[in-house]
C-alpha cells in the first residue's frame, strides 16, 4: 500500500528516513575520525572505504527526505539542532579505542542488515532500490566486523580484556537501535517495513549470540531499559560536540556555496 | 660472475633502459638509494594525511565530506603500497614494517616540508589538493620512468589517483575564488601561506652527490630545478587567472633564459623543519603516528598470533 498523499504515510516515512538518515552519517563520521590513527596503515585504509560508504547511504536518505519536501541535504546535515537528530545514541559516543569502535560497528551492522533486509519489498519504491543497492556493500562491512570481533576475542590478554570491557559499556545503548519512536505500527501497517521491532531484536540476539560463541565472549544478558532516547531528539553532549564539528566551516557562512 | 661484471651488466640494462626487478641483483648502493627514496615517499604519503585530516571532519556539504575522505584514503592507500615496495628492498638488509613506521617518530625517516606546516582553514586544505597534489604529481610524473619496475608501477597508479585529487583540490578553489569576499579573502591568506613551502617543496638548486647518483643510476631523471620550473610553468597562469595576487613580487618568467625568476625560499628555515621535525605541526603529528603505532600493538598483535580465515567469519 504506497500512498505518498496520506499525510500519515509521507509522516512516518520522513520519520523513518530521518533516522536511518542520521544513523549513517554520524557512524560515517565517527568512522572518519580513524582517519591516519588505526592500528595499522591497512587497517587505516579499510575504515576509511567503509566510512564513505556509510556518508554515501546517509546522502541517499538525504536526497530521498529532500524529494519529500525537506530542508536541502546539506541543511539537514550541517545545519539542524542537536534535537532536531534521530539517530539512536549508540553512533553518537565517541570512539574511545579500536574495540569499542569495532564492536559498535558491529553491533550497528548487524541491525542494519535486518532493518535493510526487512525494507526490501518496501512499499515506497525508491526506498526499495535503494536498500537492495545497500545491503550488498553492508555485507562487507559486517564481514569485516565480524571477522575483527573473532579475532580479538579469541586473541586473550590485553585484546580479550579491552573487548570485554567494551561491550559492557556498549551494551545500555543496544536497545537504542531498535527503538522506532512511536511510528513502528504505522510503518507496518503502511508495508515500508516487514518486521516488528521485537521481530528484529530476536534475529539480531540470535545471530550476535552464535558470534560470541565462536569469539569466546560471554553474553551479558538482558538489556538495559532505555534512559534516552536518540529517535525521541535525546542526545548526549558527545552529539553537540560532534556537530559543532561537523558544522564549523558551513556555518561560518550557511549562504555561502562550498 | 664477480661483482664487477655483475655491476657491468646491471649498469648495461639500466643504460638500455631496462626495468629493474625485486629479486634481480643490485648493487648495495642502488638498493639503498631507493629506500631512501621510496620509504620517504612513502611516509610523506602517510604523514600527508593528517593536514587534511583535520578537515575532512569540517568538510562543508556532503560531497565535499565524500570527496576529502576519499582523498586522504587515497594517501594512506599510497603509503601501503610504497611501503610494500621499501618492505621488499628492505629484507635483505633485515628491516621490517615496524620499523619503517618506527622510523618515522625516531626521526630516522624525512617527510616533505608541506606536511609539517598548518592547515588552519577550509582554503588551506584546498590549496594542499590543488597545489600541494599538484606540486606531487609534476614531482611523481617525473619519476615514472625510473629504472626499478615495482616502484615505477606503483607510481602508475598513484599518479592516475592524484590526478583526481588535484580535480577535487582546484574544484574546492574556484569555489572559494568565485564566492563571497570572506571566502576570497581566506583564499589569499592561504596562497600566502604556501607559496614558500610549495618552491622549497621540489628541494635545493644544487644538485647534491645523491641526486647525483641517483641520476646515474636513473632512479630519477630530473633535477629539482626543472621539476619547479615545470610546476612554475603549469601554475603561475593558473593562478593569476583566478585574480589572486602570488605572494612575490620579483617572479617574472626570463624569456632570454627561458626560466622563472623567483624570490628563493629561506632555504635554511625548511631545511631545520625536514631534517630537524621543527615545522609548526612536526611534533604534534609525530606524536599521532606514534600513538596509532605503539600504542595500538596490542591490536596488530592480537591478529598475528590468531589468524582465522574470513571465509569462517559469516
Amino acid at each position: 500500500m504506497n500512498n505518498i498523499n496520506d499525510l500519515r504515510y509521507r509522516e512516518v516515512l520522513i520519520e523513518c528516513l530521518y533516522q536511518m538518515a542520521d544513523d549513517k552519517l554520524l557512524l560515517g563520521h565517527r568512522d572518519s575520525e580513524w582517519l591516519g590513527c588505526c592500528p595499522d596503515i591497512e587497517g587505516d585504509v579499510a575504515f576509511s572505504s567503509i566510512a564513505q560508504d556509510e556518508v554515501g547511504h546517509a546522502t541517499f536518505y538525504y536526497q530521498l527526505l529532500h524529494q519529500l519536501g525537506e530542508d536541502d541535504p546539506d541543511r539537514l546535515a550541517f545545519g539542524r539542532d542537536a534535537s532536531k537528530w534521530r539517530n539512536c545514541m549508540l553512533v553518537e559516543r565517541e570512539n574511545d579505542d579500536w574495540t569499542y569502535s569495532i564492536t559498535r560497528h558491529l553491533f550497528f551492522d548487524q541491525f542494519d542488515q535486518i532493518r535493510l533486509q526487512a525494507m526490501c519489498t518496501s512499499s515506497y519504491e525508491p526506498l526499495q532500490h535503494g536498500v537492495k543497492k545497500m545491503i550488498r556493500e553492508e555485507y562487507y562491512h559486517l564481514l569485516h566486523m565480524k571477522t575483527w570481533f573473532k579475532q580479538l576475542g579469541r586473541a586473550g590478554g590485553v585484546a580479550t580484556q579491552k573487548l570485554q570491557q567494551a561491550i559492557e559499556k556498549l551494551w545500555p545503548d543496544v536497545n537504542g537501535m531498535f527503538s522506532f519512536a512511536g511510528i513502528e505500527e504505522d510503518l507496518l501497517r503502511f508495508e515500508l517495513i516487514q518486521l516488528t521491532p521485537t521481530e528484529m531484536r530476536v534475529k539480531w540476539e540470535a545471530e550476535m549470540k552464535a558470534l560470541f560463541q565462536q569469539a569466546n565472549m560471554s553474553w551479558p544478558g538482558e538489556f538495559p531499559q532505555l534512559k534516552h532516547d536518540g529517535r525521541k531528539g535525546e542526545h548526549s553532549a558527545a552529539l553537540k560536540t560532534l556537530l559543532l564539528t561537523m558544522g564549523e566551516v558551513y556555518q561560518s557562512e550557511p549562504s555561502a556555496k562550498w | 660472475m664477480t661483482e664487477e661484471k655483475q655491476y657491468a651488466s646491471f649498469m648495461e640494462r639500466i643504460r638500455a633502459g631496462e626495468k629493474i626487478e625485486a629479486t634481480d641483483w643490485m648493487p648495495i648502493e642502488y638498493r639503498k638509494l631507493l629506500i631512501k627514496l621510496i620509504h620517504m615517499h612513502a611516509v610523506s604519503e602517510i604523514m600527508g594525511a593528517y593536514p587534511e585530516k583535520e578537515w575532512v571532519p569540517r568538510a562543508p556539504s556532503l560531497r565535499r565530506k565524500l570527496a576529502i575522505m576519499a582523498k586522504v584514503q587515497d594517501e594512506m592507500g599510497h603509503g601501503q603500497l610504497l611501503l610494500r615496495v621499501v618492505e621488499d628492498l628492505s629484507a635483505p638488509l633485515g628491516r621490517t614494517r615496524e620499523e619503517l613506521v618506527s622510523d618515522i617518530y625516531h626521526g630516522k625517516v624525512k617527510f616533505h616540508n608541506v606536511f609539517h606546516m598548518e592547515a588552519r582553514t577550509w582554503a588551506d586544505a584546498g590549496v594542499i589538493g590543488w597545489l600541494v597534489d599538484g606540486a606531487a604529481i609534476i614531482n611523481q610524473a617525473s619519476l615514472l620512468e625510473t629504472s626499478y619496475g615495482p616502484y615505477a608501477r606503483v607510481l602508475k597508479r598513484i599518479c592516475a589517483e592524484e590526478s583526481f585529487h588535484m580535480q577535487h583540490g582546484e574544484n574546492i578553489i574556484l569555489a572559494l575564488a568565485m564566492g563571497t569576499d570572506a571566502q576570497r579573502q581566506s583564499l589569499q591568506t592561504a596562497l600566502d601561506y604556501w607559496w614558500e613551502s610549495l618552491l622549497f617543496f621540489f628541494g635545493p638548486q644544487e644538485v647534491t652527490p645523491a641526486a647525483k647518483q641517483m641520476m646515474h643510476y636513473q632512479i630519477r631523471l630530473k633535477t629539482n630545478e626543472e621539476l619547479r620550473q615545470k610546476f612554475l610553468d603549469k601554475y603561475v597562469p593558473r593562478i593569476q587567472s583566478l585574480g589572486l595576487t602570488i605572494p612575490d613580487l620579483s617572479l617574472r618568467y626570463d624569456d632570454s633564459q627561458k626560466k622563472w625568476r623567483y624570490q628563493a625560499p629561506d632555504w635554511h628555515k625548511f631545511s631545520q623543519i625536514v631534517t630537524q621535525n621543527k615545522g609548526p605541526k612536526s611534533e604534534e603529528r609525530m606524536l599521532l603516528r606514534k600513538k596509532a603505532h605503539e600504542d595500538q600493538q596490542w591490536v596488530r598483535e592480537a591478529m598475528r598470533n590468531h589468524n582465522i580465515s574470513i571465509s569462517s567469519a559469516l
